[in-house]
C-alpha cells in the first residue's frame, strides 16, 4: 500500500479518536462541575485541559472559556471541531481506500459539529455537541469495523486509534492521580466516565471507588477497551500484522519498542507500579508510544531512500 | 386526427425542429429508424414516470459520488454531473464510419508526432509550416529524439465529433493530452441499465464495459522492454483536481495504484513509488497531469504535482508516460486545420471524417475577414480546452467582440475561427418535457499494441435551450450513447 495512504489512514483515525476522547472528557468534567459545591470548578477544567495536552493559561481559568477551547475553537488544534475536521481532511485524501459508509459518517459529523455555536453559559449546546460526537463515533467505529476490509489499511486505522487511546488514558490517569490527595468520589467517577468505564469498573470491583483499583482497572485490565494495556495489545496486534504484510522492511526496532511498552503492562505486578512513581511510569508509556510512532513513520512512511535501496 | 395521434403529438409538443440535424426526427418529422423503438417507449411514458426515472438516476449518480469541480466559483464547487435520461442512439452503420475515421486519424496523428519529434519530414516537404509547430505552446523541444514505446504517442485520444445538417459526423477537435470524461460514459451506462432494462435489451446495445480492461492492456503493452509483469499506476494531481473522481474511478476499475507526485521517487533514472513495503518500481504511468507539471526539473520548476527526475527516466526508456509528453502540439487548434492534409501525406488516403472549416488568424486576409464578421464566427484560443477562452459570435455582445478583436490582433497565432455550426439536436428530458438540445460525441480511442475504440462515447449536451456549448465547465451535461449492432 502507498505510504501516503497508510499515513492518511493512521492520522484520520488518530484525530477521530482524539475528538471522541475530548468529547468524553468534556462530558465527564461537565457532569462533575454540575456538583460544583463539592469541588472547585476551576480545578476540574484545569485538569480537563491538562488531560487534553493543553496547558491552561492561569489567567483565564473561566470554565466557559475552557469549554469553548476544548469543544469548538477551530484555532485550537486539539478541540473537537478541529480534530473532526482533521480526521475528515485525512479521509478525503484516501476516499478510495475507506468505505463509502465511513466517509458518509465522517462527513456528516463534520458538518454537524461545524454548525454548533457555543455562547457563554450555553451548557445545553455543549452537551448537544458532545452527544453528537459520541453518537457519531459509535457509528463511525461500527461502519469501520463492518464495511472496511481488514487488510493493511485497516491495520493502520487500528494502530492510529489505539495509539491515541493509550496516550489519552495515560494522560488522564496522570492528571487525576496528580491531584489525588484531595480527590473525592466524584472525581473518581469523572475519571472513570472519561474512559466510559464506570459500569465496567463496577462489574469488577463494585461501586467501591478505590484509587488503587481504578488505576489497576484503567492501566492493566486485559479486556476493557479503554485500558492502557488493552490499547497497547491492539497496537501490538496491528503492528504484527503490518510487519507480516511488509516482509521487506526492518522490523527489529519496532518490535523492541513494542516489547518495552507492553512488558510492564502485562507482567509487572500492579502493586509495584502503584507503589513506585506512577507519574514516571505513565510518562514512560507516553515516551514509548512516541518512539513507536516515530519508528513506524520512519519504517513505513517516510523512510530515507538510501535505506530502501540497501534492503 | 385520432385521439392517440393527438396524445402522440402532445408528448412532443415542445419539440421544435430547426436547421440542425435532429437525431430523432427526420425532415418529415418522422422518427428515424434507430429511434423508432425509443420513440414508442417515450410515447407510453407519462412525464411523471419520466420524472421519477430521472430522480432515480440522479440519486444513483449522487450516491456514487459522481461529481466534478467547477473552477472559479466559490460556492458549492463540487457538483453532481448533470445527466439527461434519454439515450442518444447511433446506428451501426454510422458507427462503422466513425470507427474507421477515428482509427485513421489516430494512426496519422501518431505518425505526425513521431515525425515532428524526429525526422520532421512533413516540415521539409512543406506539408505544414515549421512556424506553426515551433510556435505552439504545447510543442516540447525536450521530446526531440526521444523514442517512445511502439511509437505510440497518443495512447488515449478523445476526439469530439459533431453531426452537421447533412447528417455527416465531422471532427470538431482532438483531445490528445489528458482527455477526460470516460468515467461519465461508464457510470452513465451503469445507471441506464438500472433504469431502462427492457428497452436496453430490446435494442441490443453494444457493450462498453470492457473499457477499463482495454485501457489496462493498452498501458501494459507500452511497458519498457523486458518488463514482463509491468507495474502500471495512475498519476493524479490530487483530490482538488476537477477530474479526481474519474482518476480514482479508473484506478479502481483497473486495480492499479492512484499515485500523486509526492508518492514518487526517482533514483538512478528509475521511478519508484513509496509503499509500506518499500520502494516499488513503476513501469508505466498513466498520467492525468499536464506536461508542464510532470517534472519540475524539465518543465515548470514551481510544480509540485509531478516528481523531479521523471523526464530523465522517461528519456532513458525506463518508464513510459501515457500519453507521451508533447502530444498537445497535435491538438493545437491551429495545427488541427492541417490534419486532413496530414492524413493524406502519411497514409495516402482521403480522410474518412472531415474537419470543420477553420480560419487561421495568422493568415492576414482570413484574419481581416473574421475580425470584420465576428458575429458569424466561433473564435477559439488554440491551446485551451473545456470551452474556456471562447467567443460564440451570434451570442456575443459588442464589448465581447471588441475585446476578442483586440486579443486576436495582439496574438494572431493564439486564435482560430470556425463558422457557427448547427450541432445536431437530440431529444432531452428538460423540466418535465421532451425537447431538442444540441449534442456532440466524444468517443475514446486507445492506441498501443492495437487501436481499439469501445462502441460508444460521451454524448455531451448543451442543456440550456439554444446553447451550443456542451462543456461541463460551461453548464453542459451528458447522456448515455447507445451504439447499435446494425
Amino acid at each position: 500500500m502507498l505510504s501516503r495512504v497508510a499515513d492518511s489512514l493512521y492520522w484520520m483515525s488518530r484525530y477521530f479518536e482524539r475528538a471522541d476522547n475530548c468529547a468524553r472528557v468534556i462530558d465527564a468534567t461537565h457532569t462533575l462541575m454540575l456538583s460544583r459545591a463539592l469541588v472547585s470548578a476551576d480545578e476540574g477544567w484545569f485538569r480537563a485541559l491538562v488531560c487534553m495536552g493543553m496547558p491552561p493559561d492561569p489567567h483565564t481559568n473561566d470554565p466557559q472559556v475552557a469549554i469553548g477551547r476544548l469543544a469548538a475553537d477551530p484555532g485550537n488544534r486539539s478541540s473537537i471541531v478541529a480534530c473532526v475536521g482533521a480526521a475528515r481532511e485525512n479521509a478525503s485524501q484516501v476516499r478510495e481506500e475507506i468505505s463509502a459508509e465511513m466517509w458518509e459518517q465522517l462527513n456528516r459529523l463534520f458538518h454537524e459539529v461545524g454548525r454548533f455555536e457555543i455562547g457563554p453559559e450555553d451548557d445545553e449546546a455543549v452537551m448537544r455537541l458532545v452527544g453528537a460526537v459520541r453518537e457519531g463515533s459509535y457509528s463511525f467505529y461500527g461502519v469501520t469495523e463492518t464495511t472496511m476490509s481488514h487488510g493493511q489499511g485497516w491495520r493502520f486505522v487500528q494502530l492510529g486509534k489505539f495509539t491515541e487511546r493509550a496516550c489519552a488514558v495515560s494522560m488522564l490517569l496522570d492528571a487525576y492521580f496528580a491531584t489525588d490527595t484531595h480527590a473525592n468520589d466524584l472525581d473518581w467517577v469523572a475519571l472513570l466516565a472519561s474512559c466510559a468505564a464506570f459500569d465496567s469498573y463496577c462489574k469488577v470491583f463494585t461501586a467501591d471507588l478505590q484509587p488503587a483499583r481504578i488505576a489497576k482497572f484503567l492501566l492493566v485490565h486485559p479486556e476493557f477497551p479503554y485500558s492502557v494495556r488493552y490499547s497497547v495489545e491492539r497496537m501490538q496486534e496491528s503492528l504484527m500484522s503490518i510487519i507480516a504484510l511488509s516482509a521487506g522492511r526492518q522490523r527489529a526496532r519496532i518490535e523492541r519498542i513494542m516489547g518495552r511498552l507492553h512488558a510492564p503492562l502485562a507482567y509487572t505486578p500492579v502493586s509495584e507500579l502503584l507503589s513506585g512513581d506512577l507519574h514516571a511510569f505513565l510518562n514512560g508509556v507516553l515516551e514509548q508510544c512516541r518512539a513507536l510512532h516515530a519508528a513506524v513513520h520512519e519504517t513505513y512512511i517516510d523512510y530515507p531512500i538510501e535505506v530502501a535501496f540497501q534492503s | 386526427m385520432t385521439t392517440s395521434a393527438a396524445v402522440t403529438h402532445d408528448r412532443f409538443a415542445d419539440y421544435t425542429l430547426n436547421d440542425a440535424y435532429d437525431e430523432l426526427f427526420d425532415g418529415k418529422a418522422q422518427p428515424r429508424r434507430p429511434y423508432r423503438r425509443l420513440y414508442k417507449e417515450l410515447m407510453n411514458l407519462t412525464p411523471e414516470e419520466l420524472g421519477r426515472s430521472k430522480q432515480k438516476a440522479d440519486l444513483s449518480f449522487f450516491n456514487q459520488g459522481i461529481t466534478f469541480t467547477v473552477y472559479g466559483r466559490k460556492e458549492g464547487t463540487e457538483r453532481i454531473f448533470p445527466h439527461d435520461l434519454i439515450p442518444r442512439i447511433v446506428s451501426g452503420s454510422d458507427w462503422e464510419v466513425i470507427e474507421r475515421g477515428l482509427t485513421q486519424r489516430a494512426i496519422a496523428l501518431n505518425l505526425f508526432l513521431k515525425d515532428i519529434y524526429h525526422e520532421r519530414r512533413a516540415l521539409r516537404d512543406r506539408i505544414i509550416p515549421a512556424e506553426a509547430i515551433y510556435s505552439s505552446h504545447h510543442f516540447r523541444r525536450q521530446m526531440s529524439g526521444v523514442k517512445v514505446p511502439r511509437d505510440a504517442y497518443v495512447n488515449v485520444m478523445g476526439t469530439d465529433l459533431v453531426r452537421l445538417p447533412d447528417g455527416r459526423f465531422t471532427v470538431l477537435e482532438d483531445n490528445l493530452r489528458v482527455p477526460s470524461g470516460v468515467s461519465y460514459m461508464l457510470s452513465s451506462r451503469k445507471v441506464m441499465k438500472q433504469i431502462f432494462p427492457t428497452l436496453f435489451r430490446k435494442y441490443a446495445v453494444r457493450p462498453i464495459e470492457q473499457y477499463s480492461q482495454l485501457l489496462l492492456s493498452t498501458l501494459r503493452s507500452l511497458a519498457p522492454d523486458g518488463r514482463r509483469d509491468p507495474t502500471v499506476v495512475l498519476l493524479t494531481p490530487g483530490v482538488y483536481n476537477s477530474a479526481y473522481y474519474e482518476h480514482a474511478y479508473l484506478a479502481r476499475q483497473m486495480g492499479i495504484e492512484l499515485v500523486e507526485g509526492r508518492d514518487l521517487v526517482v533514483h538512478d533514472n528509475y521511478v519508484y513509488m513509496r509503499t509500506t513495503n518499500g520502494l516499488q518500481r513503476i513501469d508505466v504511468i498513466y498520467r492525468r497531469v499536464d506536461d508542464d507539471f510532470v517534472d519540475p526539473l524539465a518543465f515548470r520548476v514551481d510544480s509540485a504535482l509531478g516528481a523531479p527526475g521523471i523526464f530523465s527516466a522517461y528519456r532513458a526508456g525506463n518508464v513510459t508516460l501515457a500519453n507521451a509528453l508533447g502530444t498537445g502540439v497535435a491538438d493545437d487548434k491551429a495545427i488541427y486545420a492541417y490534419v486532413p492534409k496530414l492524413i493524406r501525406y502519411y497514409l495516402g488516403e482521403d480522410p474518412v471524417l472531415d474537419n470543420v472549416e477553420t480560419w487561421l488568424m495568422t493568415d492576414a486576409a482570413g484574419r481581416q475577414h473574421v475580425c470584420d464578421n465576428l458575429h458569424a464566427f466561433v473564435v477559439k484560443a488554440v491551446g485551451e480546452s473545456g470551452g474556456y477562452g471562447m467567443l460564440i459570435g451570434p451570442h456575443s455582445t459588442d464589448s465581447q467582440r471588441r475585446e476578442m478583436r483586440s486579443r486576436i490582433l495582439a496574438d494572431p497565432r493564439n486564435y482560430i475561427a470556425q463558422p457557427v455550426l448547427a450541432l445536431s439536436t437530440a431529444p432531452c428530458f428538460v423540466d418535465g418535457a421532451i425537447e431538442p438540445r444540441h449534442v456532440d460525441l466524444r468517443p475514446y480511442v486507445l492506441f498501443g499494441e492495437k487501436t481499439v475504440i469501445v462502441p460508444g462515447g460521451l454524448t455531451r449536451v448543451a442543456l440550456r435551450k439554444g446553447s451550443l456549448v456542451v462543456n461541463s465547465s460551461q453548464g453542459g451535461g451528458s447522456k448515455d450513447t447507445w451504439v447499435l449492432q446494425n
